[in-house]
């Protein structure tokens, strides 16, 4: 038999594709370049103008430490190896407890949102408990968690996972229901069994949703560190404990560049799950990889 | 029923016996398929089908045309034992049943070589066995050129092809059809008609066609049946006398017109 695929075939398939879309990059390369770097440079420009206007023309000379200029915040915090030294094994170690609370979040974070998802009386015991860890103050309940756990890396990891756990559960349990009932047909007519249906429809339908919990999560866990580091005033110093000290002490260059340090931590780690999602599902997700957020 | 006996049996075939499912085979005597005085409830009180008698025999393709929301896809999903019936009894004698959707259903992050496998996969068929099945349905619905693609990368049309083929790789005795090219233009819908035709006379299955198109239905059909709004019962029962293979020039065939006419007052007087 001959079937040809010309009238609804590669013709307009392509026109739809990745290939359309491509040679359009090409053709406009540079001014596209431009018009998607062009707009951040120039706001990041004229904040840096602002910063220098407040700190030169806002503020007399007696009370610049409040606003201390850029170059002056990069020479005394980066360009001076003992600072420069104490400010990155501090934030060394608010990333170490950050990371491995995201690491504990997004295992936890997965299997209560996979129970939930399986059973509807699980939902309904969990789910209210998963909320109140966005509702309850945190800020509130660090201190208590310092006189309960000792203010060690246990204490700070715990801050973490109360911090972060949340947008991963809400956005997995998401993506696990936005499965469609067509598809959860396909499979109950072909047998499958309930981990296959995981495995093989409801995890992989949930991917891009669980990378934008992911995503958010990373962000939280990085200030949910220092948050946890900064209220604990004790133990091994993180960026959080820096920055208390510096402030106590009016050393306002060394304050702001650990603060640019650790927004450029928070950075690094939603920019590395936004790739991360790019790769995995930006083949068939069209969501995936635009910042969003 | 008549066009049984003439319908050309040559061609490629998938059919070979198949290391999942030993179905009883249908006996000549009983029909595939028999509803007697099946009825539908919901819980929520609607009744979608009420006292539905119908006897589908191996080979027939059978189109079941009436209003939307006359239960017609509650009927398709009764015969799969996607939904129990209320009342009445209902007779398969074939567990190897092929269900095709209005959409596509294609899994977007698989290719379509993933996705064609699926069922196989599924099924737990060895994976050289699922792979040269899928290579076979593949060619069959003439995309081998792009088995490597993602579904997004394709036209409503090829991914109807897909959804066509996966179902083609357990060679179901049984193929449910629900509107499935109710959502494509009328060129691609025509020519999918034929193709469909095609693989009906090569790969020997029995056909439940539910589609909203009365030239669809008689069309495709050795027999096409009318229900009526909710609750939906059988209303008419209409056989098709034309021979296969048939040409899309049947569409403008006198005779077809008739045909087409009296299917479509029946649909009048449903409704």
């Amino acid at each position: 038999m001959s079937i040809d695929t010309d009238l609804t075939g590669p013709d307009e398939a392509v026109g739809r594709g990745p290939i359309g879309a491509t040679s359009r990059v090409v053709r406009g390369g540079r001014w596209r370049w431009l018009a998607t770097w062009g707009p951040p440079a120039a706001v990041f420009v004229a904040s840096i103008g602002v910063w220098y206007g407040v700190s030169y023309l806002l503020l007399d000379p007696r009370r610049r430490f409040l606003v201390p200029p850029p170059h002056d915040v990069i020479r005394v915090s980066f360009l001076d190896p003992y600072n420069l030294r104490e400010l990155l094994d501090a934030l060394w170690l608010s990333t170490r407890v950050a990371f491995i609370g995201l690491a504990i979040s997004i295992v936890l974070g997965l299997a209560l949102a996979v129970a939930m998802n399986r059973a509807k009386w699980i939902e309904r015991s969990v789910y209210p408990y998963a909320v109140l860890t966005q509702t309850i103050p945190i800020l509130a309940m660090v201190p208590l968690f310092g006189f309960w756990f000792g203010f060690g890396n246990f204490s700070r990891v715990l801050v973490v996972v109360l911090f972060c756990i949340f947008p991963i559960i809400a956005n997995t349990l998401f993506g696990l229901q936005s499965v469609n009932q067509e598809h959860h047909d396909l499979f109950t007519l072909h047998g499958a069994n309930r981990l296959t249906r995981l495995w093989k429809l409801e995890f992989p339908t949930a991917l891009p949703s669980i990378f934008t919990g992911l995503r958010i999560a990373a962000g939280l866990a990085v200030i949910g560190a220092i948050v946890a580091d900064f209220f604990f005033k004790q133990g091994d110093p993180g960026i959080g404990i820096l920055i208390d000290r510096y402030e106590s002490r009016l050393q306002s260059e060394q304050m702001v560049g650990a603060i640019i340090l650790s927004s450029l931590l928070g950075i690094v780690v939603f920019w590395f799950f936004g790739f991360l999602a790019h790769r995995v599902v930006g083949a068939w997700h069209e969501s995936a990889g635009g910042l969003d957020t | 029923m008549q066009e049984r006996g003439r319908r050309s049996r040559g061609g490629p075939s998938l059919a070979e016996p198949s290391p999942v499912d030993d179905s009883p085979i249908a006996s000549e005597a009983a029909p595939l398929l028999t509803f007697a005085g099946v009825g539908k409830r919901f819980p929520d009180g609607t009744t979608a089908l009420e006292g539905v008698d119908l006897r589908v025999e191996a080979g027939e393709f059978v189109s079941v045309i009436g209003p939307s929301g006359c239960g017609k896809s509650t009927l398709l999903r009764i015969v799969s034992d996607l939904t129990k019936a209320s009342d009445g009894t209902v007779d398969i004698q074939t567990n190897k049943i092929g269900y095709v959707f209005q959409d596509p259903t294609l899994l977007p992050w698989r290719s379509v070589q993933a996705n064609v496998e699926l069922f196989a996969e599924l099924r737990r068929l060895a994976k050289t066995e699922r792979r040269r099945r899928a290579d076979a349905a593949i060619k069959l619905v003439g995309l081998s050129d792009f088995a490597g693609h993602r579904p997004r990368a394709l036209s409503g049309g090829m991914r109807m092809r897909v959804s066509l083929a996966r179902s083609l790789t357990l060679q179901p005795e049984l193929f449910l059809f629900d509107e499935p090219f109710g959502a494509l233009d009328e060129i691609a819908r025509e020519r999918l008609n034929d193709e469909l035709l095609q693989l009906y006379l090569t790969q020997r299955f029995t056909a439940l066609f539910v589609t909203h198109s009365v030239t669809e239905a008689v069309y495709l059909s050795t027999r096409v049946l009318v229900m009526s709004g909710r609750p939906g019962r059988v209303l008419a029962d209409f056989a098709v006398p034309f021979e296969y293979p048939r040409s899309p020039r049947l569409r403008f065939d006198e005779r077809f017109a008739r045909l087409a006419g009296q299917v479509s007052a029946g649909l009048r007087e449903g409704g």
